[in-house]
């Protein structure tokens, strides 16, 4: 193999690993500020521990979240010293924003966060909270920027040819605010929420499968589960918006992601299907003229499709930009689903006597994972063969000094301690989870009297 | 070319970086240094209370990395490039090493069984000494310079080529130097046998530093020439190595007089000046290109626009305070010696 494919499944690799945690600490951040907010407006013991458990979660996936992190900022220099050269002043500015404005945050509060509970006031405690929280959302202003910059570039020119061709910043604001920016940042936002959120509510439900902390964990279901039916159905207007975006800018990214080829005609939008790039055709379950609706209200509008554009141009994996995509959309479309359906129940004061959906809510904490990756793979194979869109070819982006031989080794050892890193997570998640939320008050008990004073008090 | 308060941006920026770099050699240099010395404990309490000297701050101190690679890319993209893909698997191997690091503190006392905590502790240890002598090894091959061509690319043999004397010998002064900051950091955390303990291993760190610092600047002096020039050209500059010199001879004089938050400080102060003595090396180079001099890169070659270093002295200007009072409310908050309520995860 050479070095182009090998530094490709590196970066590929690092990045889908570390995408795992940050999403979490996103979306568990944001419950745990709700949960001490909780505790601080009501003072009632329980939120205090489940904000205190969900930060022991939290801390895990935080930790693993950084160190993976610190590797994908070196390795645009150490694989793609070329791209890194050609868009360090854009790239490079979004990076550094990133790590003052947000990482410096998020970090130094992270110390008072996980140990200052006996140290500073409560009030104290929760700015802690909020500011990891915020931080962790400017995080992802700053990362999506940048890599919204390399699939719709704005606010730039060129200076120089050749090898020392570079980007240089024309209009900053029209960089950070570039076409894509918006659009996919409340999207990532989201799918970090879904993923936080659906991980609160496998965990409670599995306590309340196995019955231990019952009432605790029904009530952290009940208000972790609003907050996850809000965002899977806000998250169908960013995907839409989204789409439309790219539909936009990259139009052969959305061609491979409905398996479009004619140029010009109305694009069909396919429920499931198989692309054959070599025939250039799209088999399976369609809407016809679905995806010109989608874009345009009309089932007769065309459609740019993928032999609009030089072979050269076009994204190669197109059958698995396809599938990918329609993965991710087929999950967004499970959460509403699940989300609403257990609304439903709630309503009907039987969300937590059906153990068949207490169990499926145990293993989707799985899918917001999943096609948060499945929508990061789409959007970066979609926007090959360019590493900046239209500008900069990914081969043209590589290290010309480093061998395919080191990148191997690097690659090899990264697969090792990336395994083994997984399996600890995997360990310690599960070691937390069953230890459970510690606490010397027998919550169901005292709670469980509450409510039946209240029902009490109602007769 | 446009100046600000008669410097240039691109003088500047290799202030900002410069500085940056600086803070995160004095900030995570104790925490190397402290992971050093850790193996030297033999009981398992007193490991866990050298870790939960860092713990609540390590995460804060690595902020200054990702700062200061941030600044560095979008600064001097040429450069980056540049270094690190020259250098391609020591930084692997640094990055490596971060991860083993972070996740041996994290891990280590969620278990009780002793050979999970000590495999932990080993990996923690072996790591902050690997991370302490990196740093110096590049710092090392910075300062040697290396074979570049007309775009600036890396035309060496790579890897083995690093390892060369003089940039090891960087390497074993940096461990020795960190080891010594760290040893004073933990003298600052810690109280009773403990205490003790960690007041022989500063005797002995003390020893190591200044035996590999005079054994590397001789090196340097008659096999490294080219660093020899600035200070054959500016007489004045050699006051910089004279205030290393009074500012290490402090640190045993403190350190007999048991005022370790001094000691402290003229470590930190070692550690600063050092770095002085490695700007004014560079300055205006970045990289020395020692085949033909002409491909050395250079602040003003590798700098990005004007434009965008503007961009990012504003950014500086307002993220700079906010981080440094992030920095102080953390420290303030976990002051003084280790108290055994801290909650471990």
């Amino acid at each position: 193999m050479d070095v182009e494919i090998l530094s490709r499944i590196q970066f590929a690799f690092t990045v889908a690993f570390h995408y795992i945690y940050p999403p979490l600490s996103i979306g568990l951040g944001l419950i745990m500020v709700v949960f001490e907010s909780m505790y601080l407006r009501t003072k009632k013991k329980e939120y205090e521990v489940l904000a205190k458990f969900w930060t022991k979660i939290f801390a895990i996936t935080f930790g693993i979240g950084v160190v993976t992190g610190i590797v994908m900022e070196f390795e645009f220099g150490t694989n793609w010293a070329t791209y890194s050269r050609y868009v360090g002043d854009i790239f490079g500015s979004a990076l550094a924003a990133e790590g003052i404005f947000a990482f410096a945050l998020e970090s130094s509060a992270l110390g008072i966060l996980l140990f200052g509970w006996n140290r500073v006031k409560p009030w104290v405690h929760l700015v802690a909270t909020w500011a990891v929280f915020l931080g962790s959302m400017f995080s992802a202003v700053w990362i999506v920027v940048a890599n919204s910059w390399q699939q719709t570039p704005a606010g730039y020119h060129i200076v120089g040819e050749g090898m020392q061709a570079r980007a240089e910043i024309v209009d900053f604001w029209a960089m950070v605010f570039n076409p894509s920016s918006v659009d996919r940042l409340t999207h990532v936002w989201l799918g970090a929420f879904l993923a936080g959120t659906f991980l609160i509510l496998s965990v409670h439900a599995y306590y309340i499968l196995r019955g231990r902390y019952v009432v605790l964990s029904k009530k952290a279901f009940k208000i972790t589960l609003i907050v996850a039916a809000v965002c899977s159905l806000a998250q169908l207007f960013t995907g839409h918006s989204s789409a439309e975006g790219v539909s936009e800018n990259q139009p052969a990214k959305l061609a491979a992601m409905e398996g479009h080829f004619e140029a010009e005609a109305p694009a069909d939008l396919y429920l499931l299907g198989w692309v054959n790039k070599e025939n250039k055709e799209t088999t399976g379950l369609k809407i016809p003229g679905g995806l010109s609706f989608m874009l345009d209200q009309d089932f007769e509008t065309p459609v740019t499709g993928l032999n609009a554009f030089p072979e050269e141009d076009q994204p190669s994996q197109v059958n698995a930009i396809f599938q990918l995509y329609h993965l991710m959309v087929a999950i967004g479309m499970f959460l509403i689903a699940l989300s609403l359906f257990a609304l439903w129940q709630w309503k009907r004061g039987k969300l937590f006597e059906k153990k068949w959906l207490l169990w499926t809510f145990v293993f989707t904490a799985l899918l917001p994972q999943l096609a948060n990756q499945f929508g990061w793979f789409t959007a970066e194979l979609g926007r090959q063969p360019w590493v900046v869109y239209g500008l900069l070819r990914t081969s043209d982006a590589l290290s010309k000094s480093v061998q395919a031989n080191q990148v191997l080794f690097s690659l090899i050892l990264f697969f090792i301690v990336y395994f083994i890193l997984f399996l600890l997570f995997v360990y310690l998640m599960n070691k937390k989870i069953q230890s459970g939320p510690s606490s010397d008050i027998d919550f169901d008990q005292g709670s469980l009297n509450e409510e039946i004073a209240e029902v009490v008090s109602k007769k | 070319m446009e100046t600000f308060l008669g410097l240039d941006y691109p003088t500047w920026w290799f202030l900002v970086v410069g500085g940056l770099f600086s803070g995160y050699a004095i900030l995570d240099g104790f925490d190397f240094g402290a992971g050093a010395w850790h193996m030297f404990f033999r009981k398992d309490s007193s490991r866990e209370t050298a870790l939960k000297a860092i713990d609540p701050t390590w995460h804060g101190n690595e902020v200054w990395l990702v700062i200061g690679g941030g600044t560095l890319f979008a600064g001097f993209p040429v450069f980056y490039g540049t270094l690190f893909s020259a250098m391609y698997t020591p930084f692997i191997l640094f990055l490596l090493f971060i991860i083993f690091r972070g996740i041996s503190i994290k891990f280590r006392n969620m278990e009780d069984m002793p050979w999970w905590r000590k495999m932990w502790d080993w990996g923690y240890s072996i790591s902050s000494i690997m991370l302490a002598v990196l740093l110096g090894v590049v710092l090392g091959n910075i300062l040697n310079g290396m074979p570049l061509d007309e775009n600036y690319e890396y035309v060496g043999r790579g890897f083995f080529e690093f390892l060369n004397p003089f940039s090891i010998l960087v390497g074993v002064t940096s461990l020795a130097l960190f080891m010594m900051h760290g040893a004073i950091y933990l003298l600052l955390k810690t109280e009773g046998k403990l205490y003790n303990r960690i007041q022989g291993f500063l005797k002995i760190g003390m020893a190591f530093f200044i035996l590999s610092y005079i054994v590397t600047t001789t090196y340097g002096f008659f096999q490294v020439e080219h660093l020899l020039t600035v200070f054959e050209e500016n007489k004045i500059l050699f006051a910089v190595p004279f205030l290393v010199f009074l500012s290490i001879a402090n640190v045993p004089r403190l350190a007999s007089k048991k005022q370790y938050g001094w000691a402290f400080i003229f470590t930190s102060l070692t550690i600063a000046l050092l770095l002085v003595i490695v700007a004014f090396e560079l300055y205006p180079r970045l990289l020395l290109s020692n085949s033909i001099q002409d491909n050395s890169i250079t602040i003003y070659n590798a700098a990005a626009s004007t434009k965008t270093l503007k961009i990012m002295m504003g950014f500086v200007a307002v993220g700079g305070p906010l981080v440094l009072l992030y920095s102080y409310v953390v420290y303030r908050t976990f002051w003084g010696k280790v108290k055994s309520d801290v909650e471990s995860y």
